[in-house]
């Protein structure tokens, strides 16, 4: 089996693919190839240069030198039709659906068979349940995309390609959006596009996709390929030490808890939507000194919701929130007000909320805490004293390149979480509200920011933690509520969670706890 | 005269006054399917006024008219494609930018070519208009009042762009819901991420589709100054662009609804025209500045309260541009 697959030529050769943006080289005379019939992976950092590959393989980048072979022939790729005839496909980690199409509608556009639909639509259907049934994709047809769940719009995703007649299937980040059940689905699904002979090539900066499903991966960084191995002979502490090019920690280094006084208290909290729609119902739990509570679950059942309400950003229908003997919700105290209670919020979505994307690094680096009179000097902001905090916060936390005059926009992920981090902490706060606090943030980067917020914990704050990556949940947290369709379903101690029965949870089954 | 022949006629009316209503909504459809702010649709029907009216009244040929304002329309979409396409401009300026300039340009040009104080020559002689066609048998019909007069006021005696506009609502529909042009047109008002993946030109089909709502405004145009007029007068289009944009929103962006948006909006016009001077029981006579406000106020009201959900096209005036 092995030497029938090497006595082929790989379905896809890149050599010495060079492309610049501006200053920005973003990739550097790449090379690298990938065997026909096998999962590929290639991993690397937010800002390696993943992306900007893959849409040179697309044809959604010109590269500026190089060649692409598909099957050992060199091919022109100037546009996603020269891919496509190339049998290339590609699911992109925003998926490239019309929403309020038809899953067939949208699995036909630009292969439509014809000037009109009706024929095409015909003999795509036909076709499509032929594939189906080959691939195990069952997705229903006639359904509006918008109505089916995350994981089922990556199938029409994938069923797109197929029925393009791709035979190289790249996939970008594909689990960003997936519980871990949907994962393991998708997983199984690449295995069985594998055994039907296609390729599969996997972009991921999450290392246990790759160990996984790859059979080989690439390592990049800085623009760079720096090593490709075969899955079996690395281990995930190798492929991380390649990635960030120094020794990481996987694994948070943290001692037992010693949880203390109860800080907040919420009870029987209820949120609705603009709609009346119930999106948290009825929640109760403590937060305690010198512990950190993870809130886990599949977005969108809740905590985002739940996170608001406690931060003051929506306003609760019902319950209380009490924090150092004040009920925040009768009071009806806003962010701000919150704040000076020592209240602190980290954001889920950064760039919405947690930093204005067109200030400057000092300028972000007060935002909510502005009128402190720190920072004041007779009624206007004293900007020395605000250059001077913000380059003390760039020192503490690392933030690169230490310069406050940048526009927050211009610095990578990590580097912008570390400031809203470095903000929020600055306050002394006695709990804190993290919302993804390591979404589009690179290795490097996560291991400093758990870090900081273990020593938080250690310094005896409370913490509660939103976050939909399991991972970070299983590494942080001392207590552990999962919510699911706006109710928290169960609460496990650290010791007694596993994967297996979180995931579980967030799919609704009722765990013992309290329910 | 009677009530029933009052309705009848009014009726009729009605739909004299929504054909360059419906050309133009039309046309903004094709335009905002595909994601592009059909803002200029006011000055690509004013141009297409203009140039219509001069060159039937140079040559004598309505038929000549109507292809050069059809000509003028694409050339006016085709700079506000150049604008908001290629080069990626916000839509509303552009398309504001092109109102103005029409504006303007079309007595300024009809002063220096005619010298008739900014209008075009008046069209009189044979062959300059498009006239009312008369069905066979009509006079005849007329004689009976239910249902001959139906046919002979309200089907027979328009002119041929009313019967054009009326064919073009089930033509669109068909060209949006049924062939491959209309997947991707509204496709590519919703995601053109999308369409680009797909391997399918998202600049070429903005252009198609606003050059389409150039053909389309540039025979409402033809049909202000040809045939529901004789000549161009400045401002002609009285704002019409906008009450056509405004038909299209609460049609919801669909051919049947809009149509019926603009059927609605016509007959407020026509009512407004006939309620002039007319002692009404209980309410006297009407200030006609109350009842030539009425369709305006009417639009409000219909766009404030009775849309429901209007949910536009996702990627309306978002210039494309592929990601970093």
């Amino acid at each position: 089996m092995v030497e029938e697959i090497n006595s082929l030529p790989p379905a896809l050769e890149l050599r010495g693919i060079d492309k610049r943006f501006g200053a920005v080289h973003a990739n550097r005379d790449l090379s690298f190839a990938v065997a026909a019939g096998t999962v590929h992976g290639v991993i690397g950092e937010n800002g390696a240069g993943k992306s900007t590959l893959m849409n040179i393989i697309y044809g959604f980048h010109r590269a500026d030198a190089g060649e692409i072979r598909v099957h050992g022939k060199p091919v022109e790729i100037h546009s996603p039709q020269d891919a496509i005839a190339a049998g290339i496909g590609m699911v992109h980690q925003h998926f490239m659906l019309v929403e309020n199409f038809t899953v067939l509608e949208n699995i036909v556009l630009g292969v439509e068979g014809g000037p009109r639909l009706a024929g095409g639509l015909a003999s795509a259907r036909a076709g499509l349940e032929q594939l189906a049934r080959d691939y195990g994709l069952d997705v229903p047809l006639d359904t509006v995309v918008s109505e089916l769940p995350v994981g089922l719009q990556q199938r029409v995703e994938i069923l797109k390609a197929l029925h393009r007649g791709a035979d190289l299937l790249i996939l970008d980040e594909p689990t960003a959006v997936l519980t871990p059940q949907e994962a393991d689905q998708l997983f199984k699904m690449l295995g069985r596009l594998r055994a039907q002979g296609k390729t599969v090539i996997l972009v991921t900066h999450k290392l246990r996709e790759i160990m996984a499903v790859t059979d080989r991966v690439t390592v990049m960084r800085q623009g760079a390929v720096v090593a490709e191995v075969a899955t079996r002979a690395t281990s995930s502490r190798d492929l991380a030490e390649k990635m960030v090019g120094r020794a990481v920690l996987l694994q948070v280094e943290k001692g037992p808890a010693q949880p203390g006084a109860t800080l907040l208290t919420v009870r029987d909290l209820e949120v609705t939507d603009r709609l009346g729609v119930p999106r948290v119902k009825g929640v109760s739990f403590t937060l305690r000194a010198g512990e950190i509570v993870g809130l886990a679950g599949v977005a969108g059942n809740g905590q985002s919701e739940l996170l608001e309400a406690l931060a003051g950003i929506r306003a609760p229908s019902r319950g209380e929130i009490v924090l150092g003997g004040r009920d925040l919700v009768r009071e009806g105290l806003d962010p701000r007000a919150r704040r000076h209670l020592g209240l602190a919020h980290v954001p889920e979505d950064r760039l919405r909320m947690g930093v204005v994307t067109g200030f400057s690094a000092q300028d972000n680096a007060i935002l909510g805490y502005h009128d402190l009179p720190a920072y004041q000097r007779g009624g206007l902001l004293n900007r020395a004293a605000i250059l001077g905090g913000c380059e003390r916060k760039m020192a503490a936390y690392d933030v690169r390149p230490p310069n406050p005059h940048l526009r927050i926009a211009a610095f990578s992920g990590g580097n912008q979480q570390k400031l809203v981090l470095a903000r929020e902490i600055d306050s002394d706060p006695r709990v804190l509200l993290v919302g993804q606090p390591t979404r589009g943030v690179d290795i490097g980067a996560i291991e400093f920011i758990h870090q900081k917020l273990v020593a938080l914990r250690d310094a005896g704050k409370a913490l509660l933690l939103v976050s939909v990556e399991l991972d970070e949940i299983l590494g942080l947290a001392d207590r552990i509520l999962v919510m699911n369709a706006g109710e928290i379903v169960g609460e496990l101690a650290r010791a007694e969670a596993t994967e297996e029965k979180i995931g579980l949870m967030m799919a609704g089954v009722k765990g013992e706890g309290r329910a | 005269m009677e009530t029933y022949t009052l309705i009848v006629l009014l009726l009729a009316a009605t739909i004299r006054v929504a054909t360059p209503l419906l050309l133009a909504a039309l046309a903004g459809m094709f335009s905002e399917r595909s994601g592009v702010i059909a803002l200029g649709l006011e000055g690509m029907m004013l141009g297409a006024a203009f140039t219509s009216a001069s060159v039937a009244a140079v040559s004598g040929s309505a038929w000549l008219g109507l292809g050069a304002g059809v000509a003028t329309g694409m050339a006016l979409a085709l700079l506000l494609a150049f604008a908001c396409v290629t080069h990626r401009g916000n839509q509303v300026v552009a398309g504001m930018a092109l109102n103005i300039m029409v504006a303007g340009l079309g007595p300024a040009l009809a002063l220096a070519w005619f010298d008739l104080g900014g209008q075009t020559p008046q069209l009189e002689g044979p062959g300059q208009r498009f006239l009312a066609l008369t069905w066979p048998w009509a006079a005849a019909a007329d004689k009976v009042p239910f249902p001959g007069r139906l046919y002979s006021q309200l089907l027979s005696g328009h002119n041929l762009i009313v019967y054009l506009a009326a064919v073009l609502v089930p033509l669109s529909a068909w060209l949006l819901y049924r062939t491959r042009f209309g997947l991707r047109l509204r496709a590519v008002g919703e995601n053109p991420s999308a369409v680009d993946t797909a391997g399918i030109s998202v600049t070429r089909l903005r252009y198609q589709a606003v050059l389409i709502s150039g053909v389309l405004c540039g025979v409402a145009g033809t049909y202000l100054s040809t045939a529901a007029s004789a000549g161009f007068v400045r401002d002609m289009t009285a704002g019409k662009g906008y009450l056509a944009l405004a038909a299209l929103i609460f049609g919801k962006w669909k051919p049947y609804p809009t149509l019926g948006a603009c059927l609605l909006f016509a007959f407020t016009d026509a009512l407004a025209t006939r309620l002039q001077g007319v002692d009404l029981p209980l309410v006297g006579v009407i200030p006609v500045q109350f009842i030539l406000a009425l369709p305006y106020v009417l639009t409000v009201l219909l766009l404030a309260g009775f849309v429901g959900t209007a949910v536009p096209p996702a990627a309306i005036g978002v210039p494309y541009a592929k990601e970093k």
